[in-house]
């Protein structure tokens, strides 16, 4: 029998950033409490270097992603449900303990992440047939536009909804083929901690999803400003920040996601909207008749 | 070919060809005694060299010091082109690059030269005329010095007749690894002499010499045969330009000049592609070397992706923010 005499195994968490786990760059942590004030666990936060590394990382990892079929790339989402299930337990008490919900609530919050991951997983072989299709033209042409993924995405997450928030921002720019920089909730980082794990340990190339547990106020100039990211989502943007980070995006042409002015309930369906900002539409006119 | 072991025993009736600087002019009279002094070279520490080489990559290089260091690396950039495929059609548009490699910013520097395959020379000459920036060929059977002596020479007198100012060659390391040490030493003078007055650099391919040691007597050698550059590697073979070897090569050439007068410059090649790499390198110079080869004249890059990357951090210093692969030309 060990007992209550077992010592508590201390945790510090580090950044997933190109399929490993490596400390902040700049060897900076921080403390991460529950809701009741209690302390959880260490995480890394991440510096604006870490975040640069982050976008090197998606680049060289998109060609792959947005290259595979769109059949593949719901296996793949499908699979990362998949294990989020295996992990469900722990995800209830992160979320629980994080956000201070009742286990009852906390479980729901869960279910509908993993029910929200395997419904993005669902579209990704169906957005082509919803948002391109043939174009009725006035000429001798075959006209036809589909949806491509636009490239790199830096996504500031919800600050309160930890693992629902998170799956419903991230998700949809999986799905649409283009890989992630995202920026957890600075105070309820843990359950994205273990999302990290998940990915880590099903199908996603590694530099697909790159998560840095930090300050949204501190990195999210530097991504809305860097030249190699497509698009930004400022759903998580600090309070009163959002236009400055959008007017910084404008320089390099980003597409911008406006954060809601508070956080929206998660549990709505969402329809298209967080997939469609990150596509761009190729037309194809081919010469027939002639 | 035979070889004698006696240190005395001269081949021939005439001494070995073209005696090097004095103090080392008697060096080179015959085989063994040329081993005999190569052998005799001080030892190199490899495990030394190698911890000297990760503290001096430990040296922070921030601001003004880190904008002199990318502008001063760009223009020691050898931008090379060395694929089969390559056509003159590229080596126009390397060439413009060359000129301008940032054409966002005026500002920003040359680089040295442009290196090519020889018979692409003329190319690069014309592209490049009345811009002072060089135009380097390799030849003598690049990049595995596979070929007779006789082929080797024709190769670097029709690079230089097509425009090269700068010849890379590469040493026969098969004659190296088996000792034949004279035979490499006099296909380096015989090279120099055909180079005719175009810069000589000589490339060792370090990654084929497996020991420190033998790099420091590589390098000697090149030396004493009048090459103007030593450079490491033909970057097609892995391992290249590391910091260890790069730290070696410093410390001959620095004794060679000590011990002869005569300054003789230093190449790495292959594996340099970021900014943090070419930037350790120039403070290895500094450290090891001193000031006086921080200088295109005496130091340089032989590098293809490396331009690239120092344009980004370039961008990053001016704009504040960070720059992406979208805002440099592919190749």
């Amino acid at each position: 029998m060990i007992g209550n005499d077992r010592l508590a195994v201390r945790k510090t968490y580090k950044l997933y950033v190109n399929g490993a786990f490596p400390r902040s760059e700049s060897g900076r942590t921080y403390e991460v409490t529950d809701a009741k004030g209690h302390f959880l666990a260490n995480v890394s936060r991440a510096s604006r270097k870490d975040a640069r590394d982050a976008v090197v990382a998606a680049r060289a990892a998109f060609p792959k992603w947005s290259g595979a079929t769109a059949y593949n790339r719901g296996q793949v989402l499908y699979r990362v449900a998949e294990v989020m299930e295996g992990r469900h337990v722990q995800f209830c008490e992160e979320v629980a303990a994080g956000e201070g919900l009742s286990s009852s609530r906390a479980r729901a919050a869960v279910d509908a992440a993993i029910d929200r991951w395997v419904w993005y997983a669902g579209w990704t072989d169906k957005l082509a047939s919803v948002l391109g299709g043939a174009n009725p033209v006035a000429g001798p042409y075959f006209d036809f536009s589909l949806p491509e993924p636009t490239g790199v995405v830096a996504v500031l997450a919800p600050q309160q909804s930890s693992l629902l928030g998170l799956v419903s921002v991230l998700a949809p720019v999986l799905a649409t083929g283009c890989t992630a920089v995202v920026v957890t909730s600075e105070q309820r980082p843990i359950p994205a901690v273990t999302l990290g794990e998940v990915l880590a340990t099903s199908d996603v190339p590694g530099g697909v999803v790159n998560l840095l547990t930090g300050d949204a106020e501190e990195l999210g100039p530097w991504l809305a400003e860097h030249a190699d990211v497509d698009a930004v989502d400022l759903t998580g943007a600090p309070a009163g920040r959002a236009m400055e980070f959008e007017r910084e995006a404008a320089g390099t042409i980003k597409r911008v996601v406006r954060p809601p002015v508070t956080e929206p309930d998660w549990t709505a369906d969402p329809g298209l909207s967080r997939m469609t900002p990150f596509l761009e539409t190729k037309t194809v006119w081919h010469p027939m008749g002639v | 070919m035979t070889h004698v072991l006696e240190p005395d025993a001269l081949p021939g009736a005439t001494p070995a060809v073209h005696a090097p600087l004095p103090p080392y002019d008697d060096v080179t009279r015959s085989d063994a005694a040329f081993r005999a002094f190569l052998h005799g070279l001080p030892g190199v520490d490899q495990v030394g060299a190698e911890a000297r080489a990760a503290q001096l990559g430990t040296r922070s290089i921030k601001t003004t010091s880190k904008a002199w260091a990318i502008d001063t690396a760009i223009s020691m950039v050898d931008l090379t082109t060395l694929e089969g495929a390559d056509t003159p059609g590229k080596v126009r548009s390397l060439a413009a690059k060359a000129r301008q490699p940032d054409p966002s910013d005026p500002s920003c520097p040359q680089v040295a030269a442009v290196c090519v395959y020889g018979d692409l020379a003329g190319a690069a000459r014309e592209a490049l005329a009345g811009t002072g920036i060089h135009v380097a060929a390799v030849a003598t059977a690049f990049p595995s010095g596979r070929a007779s002596r006789a082929v080797k020479i024709a190769d670097v007198r029709d690079a230089v007749e097509n425009g090269a100012d700068e010849i890379d060659m590469v040493i026969d390391r098969g004659a190296f690894l088996t000792g034949r040490y004279l035979d490499v030493y006099e296909e380096i003078v015989a090279v120099k002499e055909a180079c005719e007055g175009a810069h000589l650099k000589v490339i060792l391919e370090t990654g084929e010499l497996k020991t420190l040691d033998n790099v420091r007597r590589a390098s000697w050698i090149a030396m004493l045969a009048g090459g103007d550059f030593i450079k490491t590697s033909t970057g097609k073979i892995s391992p290249a330009a590391t910091l260890p070897v790069g730290l070696v090569m410093l410390e001959a050439v620095r004794d060679f000049r000590i011990a002869t007068g005569r300054q003789v410059g230093f190449k790495p090649a292959g594996g340099i592609r970021t900014t943090k790499d070419a930037v350790k390198h120039l403070v290895m110079i500094n450290e090891t070397a001193g000031p006086d080869w921080l200088d295109p004249d005496w130091f340089r890059f032989g590098a293809s992706s490396l331009l690239n990357d120092l344009l980004l951090q370039r961008q990053k210093l001016r704009t504040g923010h960070y720059s992406g692969p979208d805002y440099v030309t592919v190749d």
